[in-house]
């Protein structure tokens, strides 16, 4: 499992990053957390609002930051 | 005013969410009320200050104002949050893409008032926009609305200002974009936009629709809330500040002196003034208010609000990413043109 996060490196941007870190931590599953900031590869994916989260190549959430109980649901249906 | 966290972990039926919201509502209502009357309580019967004083008047207004913009910052960003958290800009999107341009620029304008203006969003929605084939004008029109037309400062306004002119704001800000997407869209601007905007291959076109729950809705407003309030406290802290003093040391018509009606030259270097001002929306429409307090006309106030919100160099800065100078520059140029446009309007409308 493959986890992206979009975004230009603004406060929310890390604040996905973190709350993705916990929702791992608190699965117990360790995944590579990939920092996609290059704006070409983030409309790539269709991703029009900042911060945004891919799992798989696959866009989960975009435009607005999750909480980690979230994103566990999220990552544990796709693990 | 802070949602207790324990309702987040009760549960989510919407009964027990509206009856909430209720409450929240009322106890709002109550804060709003109690403002005013609680500083003059404290400061002037309890710590016994003379509130006629420059000093005593200034501390009361500093205080004041401050807790009456955060919780008119906090109610109206919740109601908007929730009207945010229904709109889903990949189907916006999608809409727009096969739109005549009047309808188009119409849109585009609705849609940058109502999009909260995160520098960091406006690149990947750039690119989204055209990808999608939208054209540009009407893209540069969602560009200009969103930060011209501000929602925190539109509710700034009509709390210092008045609810009138505040409409009367997000009217000229909405011309103004429209006016320029019109004319925008008589030119082929392709060649100015950087060739990584067309290079970008988009994986996914498709609206990934998906209806938010009320309990979705009602987080994202919270935190809509939260967010603005956190990010533009300082901001207002320091607004209030600097127009309390302007309040009470300045001399009454000293604007009307040096800034008056009659200055022709005064709009365009209130325009000017505001360019370098890096400053939140929040922040600045204490300071205008205090401006037009001391005699500074209407439209220059005006003017100066919205370059401050508009025109700033960081934001410059991001579009330099996907425009070329020369659309830039005639971006920026347009938007200053405009503003001192509607300052003399305003000037003249509103002596």
């Amino acid at each position: 499992m493959i986890i992206k996060v979009l975004g230009p490196g603004c406060h929310n941007c890390h604040t996905l990053e973190k709350n993705v870190r916990a929702a791992l931590a608190g699965l117990g599953i360790e995944a590579p957390i990939e920092s996609v900031t290059d704006y070409g590869e983030i409309a790539g994916y269709g991703v029009l609002r900042t911060p945004g989260l891919v799992v798989d190549e696959e866009v989960v959430v975009s435009g607005r930051v999750p909480k980690p109980d979230e994103i566990a649901g999220l990552l544990s249906s796709r693990a | 005013m802070r949602v207790p966290t324990s309702i987040a972990n009760r549960p989510r039926t919407e009964p027990v969410l509206w009856l909430g919201l209720a409450l929240a509502a009322v106890a709002w209502g109550v804060l709003w009320w109690a403002n005013e009357r609680f500083w003059t309580w404290l400061l002037g019967d309890l710590g016994g200050l003379d509130l006629g004083t420059r000093l005593g008047g200034g501390i009361h207004f500093f205080l004041y104002d401050t807790v009456k913009i955060f919780l008119l910052l906090a109610g109206l960003m919740f109601v908007v949050g929730m009207l945010r958290a229904s709109l889903d800009l990949e189907r916006a999107r999608d809409y727009l893409a096969g739109k005549g341009l009047f309808t188009g620029l119409v849109l585009a304008v609705v849609l940058g008032a109502v999009t909260p203006f995160c520098s960091c969003s406006s690149i990947p929605l750039f690119i989204g926009f055209v990808a999608a084939g939208i054209p540009l004008s009407i893209t540069l029109t969602f560009l200009i609305a969103s930060p011209l037309v501000s929602e925190v400062a539109a509710i700034m306004i009509g709390d210092q200002f008045g609810w009138g002119i505040a409409a009367a704001y997000v009217a000229a800000g909405s011309a103004i974009a429209l006016a320029i997407g019109w004319v925008f869209s008589r030119f082929d601007l392709d060649r100015w936009v950087e060739d990584m905007v067309f290079a970008t291959r988009i994986t996914r076109l498709r609206a990934q629709g998906r209806v938010p729950t009320l309990a979705e809705r009602v987080d994202a407003a919270v935190g809509e809330s939260r967010d603005v309030i956190t990010s533009v406290w300082v901001w207002v802290v320091v607004g209030v500040a600097i127009g309390a003093a302007i309040h009470g040391w300045v001399p009454e018509d000293f604007f009307a002196t040096y800034a008056g009606a009659d200055n022709p030259l005064g709009v365009i270097v209130a325009a000017l003034a505001g360019v370098p001002l890096y400053v939140n929306g929040a922040g600045v429409v204490p300071i205008a208010e205090a401006l037009w307090s001391k005699g500074m006309p209407l439209g220059t106030v005006m003017a100066f609000t919205m370059s401050a919100i508009a025109l700033s160099i960081p934001q410059a800065v991001m579009l330099r990413r996907v425009l070329r100078p020369p659309l830039l520059a005639a971006f920026f140029g347009a938007v200053a043109v405009g503003i001192i446009v509607i300052g003399y309007l305003f000037n003249a409308l509103f002596p």
